[in-house]
């Protein structure tokens, strides 16, 4: 029995076909057109399928080189990094997977170093672009919360490591990578002014700064960016989970010597 | 930029007066032992000492009573408490479910993100007034600035059931006589007269009625922050008691596809 049917879901997104015999379930789906079984299956990367899942179009060879570039250097921060710290500690305590992942993202959704730091990090390359005045008077005049929100006001400037030294070699790495991209203009003018850029934030760039850019390289909106930046970080956070889930808690760095209750 | 990290200091070196376990010992919060000082206290006058540092079983009371009455509707298409059912229904644990329902309520039209800017609107309305400016011009301000203001107005219905018995409640302890309160009002009925029409809901009634008595805004929120679990949990429960993927189910029809009609073909 079929009813009247008043609500739906509205989506630019993904469109569906029924299986004749059962309306719960799609004999095809289409993703802004294409064909996701019959087509993008045998003929779509996955870098390719995940931009055009945001972006409604398939990208070009640059825009898929730098994605696919950006998607290896984040997928993998190593296990100091917070995030991947965070789903670690689910992993000891022997917590559910889920758990790791929902941590990761959790913590990896912050101000520093994290997904909300990519957010406004995009909307600085908005802001700015390619104009090193701009970036100046931004960096000298940051934005300040009209009124107070659930995220914290930001303590840096977004994309820059409040705690770094010198600019570590995987983030120059990865942005000369990047910049030897055919037409990657802003990850160019990243490369040939990024100590500029550090000496005006007083700190080095952060791998954070360097994905805003790539986002905005992308022409992704700070809230696609932002979402990207989460999930393109997992996959280290939960394979280092895992591996710390078998690894047990006794083996896992509890800072016995390291915690000091003052009175 | 500096010539050595900022972090070396703190290397394994974690210095708080926060509180802290003392194996085989004690447990300590903000300098109290929690087996001989603490052990008496509810469960509310806990967190509230945890996340304030004060001591008042009033406000627990009235923070509990905001709890019961205001947060924790157990209904399944309220949309923090629909992604708990969805856990049900999808057979997630109730833990994840919890965990997720309250990152959700960090939402913008209900929950936390007003919870936290009504009461901050309210410090800043008073400030303002102190310096003279009247009560319109701010609530203008507010508008201009960010389109609404914390606390005013409400989705799918104007006016709010819930203000009615949290007043009761709040004044059959003591409370709902204070600045913050009253301009609470004061801002309803300039909201009453202006073309929008807006009504108070909740988060204003809660964010004054805790603001007079000096709660800050991060404390409401970190207070608030479980307050919603108690809707959410049966809906996690009656999901996960009745038929798996009973809740809600979506036939193919229920998509309405609005982008592009064209087929495409992807080239290779």
């Amino acid at each position: 029995m079929s009813p009247t049917i008043s609500e739906t879901i509205s989506t630019k997104i993904w469109g569906e076909v029924a299986e004749p015999d059962n309306p719960f379930a799609a004999a095809s789906c289409r993703c802004s057109g294409f064909d996701v079984y019959g087509d993008l299956l045998n003929n779509a990367s996955y870098i390719d399928y995940l931009y055009l899942i945001f972006k409604l179009d398939p990208p070009n060879k640059k825009q898929s080189k730098i994605l696919e570039g950006l998607a290896i250097a984040l997928a993998n921060l190593g296990p100091r990094d917070h995030a991947v710290r965070a789903a670690m500690n689910a992993g000891v305590g022997g917590s559910t997977h889920a758990s790791a992942l929902i941590a990761a993202i959790s913590v990896g959704a912050g101000n520093l170093g994290g997904a909300r730091e990519v957010f406004y990090g995009v909307q600085y390359w908005q802001a700015c672009g390619t104009e090193i005045e701009k970036w100046r008077d931004l960096i000298a005049n940051p934005p300040q919360q009209a009124r107070l929100d659930v995220w914290l006001p930001m303590e840096h400037t977004p994309g820059f490591d409040p705690n770094g030294v010198n600019c570590p070699k995987p983030v120059i790495q990865t942005l000369e990578y990047l910049a030897d991209i055919d037409t990657a203009d802003h990850l160019k003018w990243l490369r040939d002014n990024r100590t500029i850029l550090e000496s005006k934030a007083g700190y080095p760039l952060a791998f954070s700064g360097l994905a805003s850019a790539a986002f905005y390289e992308l022409e992704l909106q700070p809230e696609q960016a932002e979402m990207l930046f989460m999930l393109m970080r997992l996959p280290g956070a939960a394979a280092h989970a895992l591996e710390q889930e078998k690894s047990g808690w006794r083996k896992y760095p509890f800072f016995s010597k390291g915690f000091k209750v003052t009175e | 930029m500096s010539h050595h990290s900022k972090l070396e200091k703190f290397e394994d070196n974690w210095q708080t007066s926060m509180g802290g376990w003392f194996a085989g010992e004690k447990v300590v919060l903000r300098g109290k032992n929690i087996f001989t000082q603490l052990n008496d206290k509810s469960w509310m006058e806990y967190l509230l000492y945890a996340v304030t540092g004060r001591e008042s079983a009033k406000i627990s009371r009235l923070l509990e009573g905001m709890w019961v009455i205001c947060t924790s509707f157990p209904d399944p298409r309220i949309w923090n408490n629909r992604v708990s059912a969805l856990a049900g229904t999808a057979r997630s644990s109730g833990a994840l479910a919890a965990a997720a329902s309250v990152a959700v309520t960090e939402a913008t039209i209900y929950g936390l993100k007003p919870i936290k800017g009504a009461t901050d609107f309210f410090y800043r309305l008073g400030d303002c007034l102190e310096k003279g400016q009247s009560l319109e011009a701010v609530v203008r301000s507010e508008l201009k600035q960010h389109r609404s203001v914390f606390g005013y107005g409400r989705p799918l219905i104007n006016e709010d059931e819930r203000i009615a018995p949290m007043i009761d409640f709040a004044k059959s302890i003591g409370c709902g006589d204070g600045r913050y309160i009253k301009l609470a009002y004061e801002v309803e009925d300039w909201f009453i007269q202006s073309r929008l029409k807006y009504r108070m809901n909740i988060a204003a009634v809660c964010a004054a009625l805790l603001a007079d008595e000096g709660l800050t805004p991060s404390d409401f929120y970190h207070m608030a922050t479980l307050a919603f679990t108690a809707g959410a949990m049966p809906c996690f429960i009656d999901a996960e008691s009745q038929p798996e993927g009973a809740l809600f189910p979506l036939r193919v029809s229920r998509i309405n596809f609005v982008g592009s009609q064209q087929t495409r073909e992807w080239r290779s």
